[in-house]
């Protein structure tokens, strides 16, 4: 029996589907959460060509929800590394492993060597850049993203069908809206939504059921609800970056803060004795420093609490690793409290560094 | 007018609830939503959309629905 006989086998699919597949190109952003379930479904599938683009490397706390990987791909590229386990998963297709960043340079030369484009991305910065590339390269975007518990997915700028700006028309306010690597997210929950995205692919590819054009599907993990809302089409979404196409290749990713985050090391903040520490992460987090007085908001809490933080002090924040920490001075910098830092060392580290150096640190008298 | 009202994503964080019962007098969405940013505070501050029966629209359409869904754009992937 062949490879693909579960699926020659089915009416809707046949040989003539499966060749459908073989011939078809597709190119995903990301190999991460959502990268993963997606390569995985569409390598097994037999798409014939698969792109794959992602400048990052594997890190430990990516193995809870980035199947593709083990411990032996630690601090290898992940396109690469997904490259890797993909070619012994499925040995008669082609995978192309771009180990770069995808940017407003090679994005479209990029999506014209494909037929449909995945967005696993995780930020909205490079969302919006697949967006515009697949509007002026004229492709179909399988959209899907997550937060927590919950995600979204949709197919955009399929058969005349609407995009993602006629959804969310512009990027929200940076830092607005936090990622997995600052919030969590439960395993397999891209898992779940990266199999969907798999799923739109191949409806596509076929021309079977209905794709999820003009439609965002929203699920939940912890209630099992899902609600598919209907999308308009903003025809001047699709003007506007069309006008715009012949400028698209010198746009630059903004990746930098629109805000200086000034960031200090525990060794620094602790020669000042004028200090008030905020810890901004969750109350349930560990390590707690136990030897510094710390007032504890979380976050996402943070501008409803304006009032415990001391204007007479210098406030240094920190968090499990440093990232909320600077979000967290965004956030206050907003409000017109300037005399805030973040802490480079996550609480782990400063826990250490504070036993190693001190007894107790009384910062608060 | 009874309306159920949904919140996805990190709206949940700003209202500690997904769903909630409000009973209605106003005619458009944008009144419907000055009465829920009174109601939190920081509500105001986020990136959403809004459905209307399943149906995303502006918050200037008239208010027709039971039901009306807050929806944040999601970055994770």
């Amino acid at each position: 029996m062949s490879r693909y006989s579960r699926h020659i086998i089915l009416s809707e699919i046949g040989q003539e589907g499966q060749d459908k597949i073989s011939k078809s190109k597709v190119l995903v952003i990301g190999a991460g959460g959502l990268g993963c379930p997606v390569l995985q479904y569409l390598t097994a599938a037999g798409i014939g060509s698969i792109g794959i683009i992602d400048f990052d490397v594997v890190e430990k706390s990516n193995l809870q929800r980035q199947v593709l990987f083990g411990t032996s791909s630690l601090g290898q590229n992940k396109a690469i590394a997904a490259k890797k386990r993909l070619e012994d998963l499925n040995d008669s297709i082609s995978i192309i492993a771009y180990a770069e960043k995808l940017t407003h340079q090679n994005a479209i030369q990029l999506f014209n060597e494909y037929d449909i484009i995945v967005d696993g991305s995780d930020n909205f910065e490079t969302r919006y850049l697949v967006n515009d590339a697949s509007i002026i390269t004229n492709k179909p975007l399988v959209f899907g993203a997550i937060y927590k518990f919950e995600g979204q997915v949709s197919v955009f700028n399929y058969q005349n069908g609407p995009n993602y700006r006629c959804l969310f028309p512009h990027p929200p306010q940076k830092d607005a809206v936090p990622n997995c690597s600052e919030i969590g997210v439960l395993g397999v929950l891209p898992g779940i939504i990266g199999s969907m995205q798999a799923n739109e692919v191949l409806k596509i590819i076929l021309g079977i059921g209905n794709a999820l054009s003009g439609k965002l599907l929203c699920y939940n993990a912890l209630t099992n609800d899902t609600s598919i809302l209907k999308i308009s089409k903003s025809q001047d979404t699709i003007n506007s970056v069309l006008k715009d196409k012949d400028n698209f290749h010198e746009k630059q990713l903004n990746t930098s803060c629109d805000i200086e985050v000034i960031e200090v090391s525990i060794k620094a903040v602790l020669s000042n004795k004028n200090i008030q520490f905020i810890d901004v992460r969750e109350v349930h987090e560990q390590p707690k420093i136990d030897d510094l007085q710390v007032t504890y908001i979380p976050l996402n809490e943070l501008e409803s609490n304006i009032n415990k933080i001391k204007k007479s002090k210098n406030v240094a924040l920190f968090c499990q690793s440093g990232i909320r920490s600077k979000k967290a001075v965004s956030v206050l910098k907003n409000l017109n409290i300037n005399n805030c830092f973040s802490i480079k060392e996550g609480a782990s580290e400063i826990k250490n560094y504070i036993k190693e150096h001190y007894k107790t640190v009384y910062n608060d008298k | 007018m009874l309306i159920t009202i949904k919140y996805f994503g990190q709206l949940t964080e700003i209202t500690h609830l997904e769903e909630e019962y409000l009973d209605f007098e106003g005619t458009q969405v944008s009144e419907l939503l000055d009465t829920l940013y009174r109601k939190y505070n920081t509500l105001k501050t986020k990136d959403f959309q809004v459905a209307q029966n399943q149906e995303l629209v502006d918050e200037n359409t008239k208010l027709t629905g039971q039901e009306i869904a807050l929806l944040p754009p999601f970055a994770g992937g």
